[in-house]
C-alpha cells in the first residue's frame, strides 16, 4: 500500500468515536518501507460495526426471551457481558453442559445461593439483580 | 516507582511492539519488522470448528508467545518466562520484578483494558503489553497498540492476566534477563525466513499456510448455501477484523512482512529479497481488495451466491500467490546456506 492511499476512516460505532490511532506499514514513492499512523479504514470498521449490531440484536432478543420464559436472566448476561457458552463455563469452572442447563428457566429457579452467586460475581452484578431480571 | 530509562513506542502489532520495546531497554534496538520477521510471525490458519461467539476462527499470524521466545532465543537473550497459579502470586511477582527495575511483558485480555476504546473491548486474550511502574494502585503499562503510556489498576490488570476463555493467559509474565552487547543478525533472519516457508508450506492439513487460504476461499463459496444472509456476513466480516482491525501493520502482517525483506535485502545486498518484498507487497495489496470487495458484500446483505464466489476465487488466487512467493523465497533462503 501506497503511503497516499493509506485511508483515515474515523471508527464511528452506535455513533461514538472509537478510534484508535494505530501504525500500519506503507511504501514511499520509491518503494521504500515506513510506517505511518491511521484512524481506520471504512472496510474494517464496517465489519467492526455489523459485529456490534449483531450482538445488541442478540442481547435486545434474548431480554425478551426471558420475559417471555423461553431462558433464564443467564442467558442474557451472559450475552451482555460478551461472552458465550465457553467463556462463561470457563468463568464459572463448570461444565458446558452445566451452563447450558442453567440457561433453562425450570433449572435456573431451582438454582442454590452459591451457584448464584458465583455467576453474579463473574456478571459483576448482585444476586437479586440476577435472580430479578428483568424488573421492568 | 517508576522505570526511568525505559523507552515506549508505539507499534502495529502487539507482541513484536512488546518485544522490540523490551529488547531497547536492554540496549538491543532493532525495528518491528526485523522483529516479526525473525520471530517468523506470519501465518495464516482457519479453523472451522473453532468458534468464538459462534463465528469460526481465522489467524493471520504465529500462536501468541511465539515471537518473542523465537527472537530472545536467536539473538542470545536470557528470558524468563512465568506462569502463575493465583492472581495473588502474579501480581506480587510483578511487583518484585518491577522492583529490580525490570520491564515486564505480560499476557492479557483487552477486556479489562479501559483505555482502549469500548468498541475493541471483546474477551481477547492474546494481547500483550509491558509494565514499568507503579504509581500507589495503578500500574504505568506501554501497550504498543497505544501512542502513549497507559494506566491500569491493579485489580483491572489481575483480572486481564487471569481472563478465561481461550488462551487463557494464567498471569504469563516474560522478561529478558539479559542480553549480549552485540547481535549478528544474519543467521536469526535466514533461520526465521525458512521457519516461515516452512509454516507456510508444509502443514499436512488443510487449515494452515498457503493450502489454509485456499480452504478457506473454498469455504465462503459455500456461505450463501450453507448459513443465512447474516451469518454469512458475520463470517465474512471477521475475517476482515482479523486482517485488519488492530495490529496487524495492513492485509494481515503481509505488509509488516515485506517491510522485514526490504530491510533484510538492504542488508545483505540482495536484490531478490528486494524483488520478493515487492512481490509481498502487492500480496498484500490484493489482501486489501478482498477485505474491501468483502466489506461491500457483507453491506449488501444480499447473500448473492456470485458475490460470495468472487470473494473465495480472490482468496483461491491469493493462494495460489502466496504458494508460489514461499517456494521462491524458500530457494533464495536455501542459497545462502
Amino acid at each position: 500500500m501506497k503511503k497516499e492511499e493509506l485511508p483515515q476512516d474515523k471508527k464511528i460505532i452506535k455513533g461514538e468515536d472509537n478510534t484508535l490511532r494505530k501504525v500500519l506499514y506503507v511504501t514511499d514513492d520509491s518503494g521504500n518501507y515506513e510506517s505511518a499512523q491511521s484512524d481506520g479504514w471504512e472496510a474494517e470498521n464496517y465489519a467492526l460495526t455489523q459485529a456490534w449490531e449483531d450482538i445488541d440484536e442478540h442481547i435486545a432478543e434474548t431480554r425478551d426471551k426471558v420475559k417471555n420464559g423461553e431462558v433464564s436472566p443467564i442467558a442474557y448476561f451472559m450475552l451482555k457481558n460478551l461472552m458465550d457458552i465457553p467463556i462463561l463455563a470457563s468463568y464459572v469452572g463448570k461444565w458446558k453442559w452445566v451452563v447450558k442447563r442453567h440457561l433453562k428457566p425450570s433449572v435456573f429457579k431451582k438454582l442454590d445461593k452459591e451457584t448464584l452467586e458465583q455467576y453474579a460475581s463473574v456478571f459483576n452484578i448482585t444476586v437479586d439483580e440476577l435472580t430479578k431480571f428483568p424488573t421492568a | 516507582m517508576i522505570i526511568d530509562n525505559f523507552e515506549h513506542h508505539q507499534y502495529a502489532h502487539c507482541e513484536s511492539g512488546v518485544t522490540v520495546n523490551l529488547l531497547r531497554y536492554y540496549g538491543v534496538e532493532l525495528s518491528e519488522p526485523m522483529i516479526f520477521g525473525i520471530g517468523a510471525g506470519m501465518f495464516f490458519g482457519h479453523l472451522p470448528f473453532v468458534k468464538v461467539n459462534g463465528v469460526p476462527g481465522t489467524t493471520f499470524r504465529i500462536w501468541p508467545g511465539y515471537i518473542f521466545k523465537r527472537v530472545s532465543n536467536q539473538l542470545g537473550v536470557k528470558i524468563k518466562v512465568e506462569n502463575f497459579k493465583t492472581p495473588e502470586k502474579a501480581m506480587q511477582a510483578l511487583d518484585e520484578v518491577l522492583a529490580s527495575k525490570r520491564p515486564a511483558g505480560m499476557m492479557a485480555s483487552v477486556y479489562y483494558l479501559n483505555y482502549l476504546p469500548p468498541a475493541f473491548r471483546f474477551h481477547f486474550n492474546a494481547h500483550n503489553l509491558i509494565a514499568f511502574g507503579k504509581e500507589g494502585d495503578e500500574y504505568l503499562i506501554s501497550d504498543p497498540v497505544m501512542e502513549s503510556v497507559a494506566k491500569v489498576s491493579s485489580e483491572d490488570l489481575a483480572k486481564a492476566r487471569f481472563a478465561k476463555g481461550f488462551p487463557e493467559p494464567n498471569g504469563r509474565m516474560y522478561y529478558p534477563v539479559q542480553a549480549p552487547k552485540t547481535v549478528d543478525l544474519t543467521k536469526p533472519i535466514w533461520s526465521g525466513i525458512n521457519q516461515t516457508c516452512f509454516f507456510m508450506l508444509t502443514p499436512p492439513v488443510p487449515f494452515f499456510g498457503v493450502k489454509g487460504i485456499k480452504f478457506l476461499g473454498k469455504k465462503i463459496k459455500q456461505y450463501p448455501a450453507k448459513l443465512d444472509p447474516r451469518r454469512s456476513a458475520l463470517y465474512v466480516g471477521n475475517i476482515i477484523r482479523m486482517q485488519e482491525e488492530i495490529g496487524t501493520g495492513g492485509a494481515g502482517f503481509r505488509f509488516l512482512y515485506a517491510a522485514f525483506l526490504q530491510e533484510a535485502g538492504k542488508k545483505f545486498g540482495n536484490d531478490e529479497l528486494l524483488r520478493l518484498s515487492q512481490e509481498m507487497t502487492t500480496i498484500g495489496d490484493q489482501w486489501r481488495n478482498f477485505a474491501y470487495s468483502a466489506a461491500r458484500t457483507c453491506k449488501a446483505r444480499s447473500g448473492e451466491l456470485h458475490s460470495y464466489d468472487e470473494l473465495g476465487d480472490m482468496l483461491i488466487d491469493i493462494s495460489g500467490k502466496e504458494k508460489d512467493f514461499f517456494e521462491k523465497l524458500k530457494k533464495v533462503a536455501k542459497s545462502w546456506n
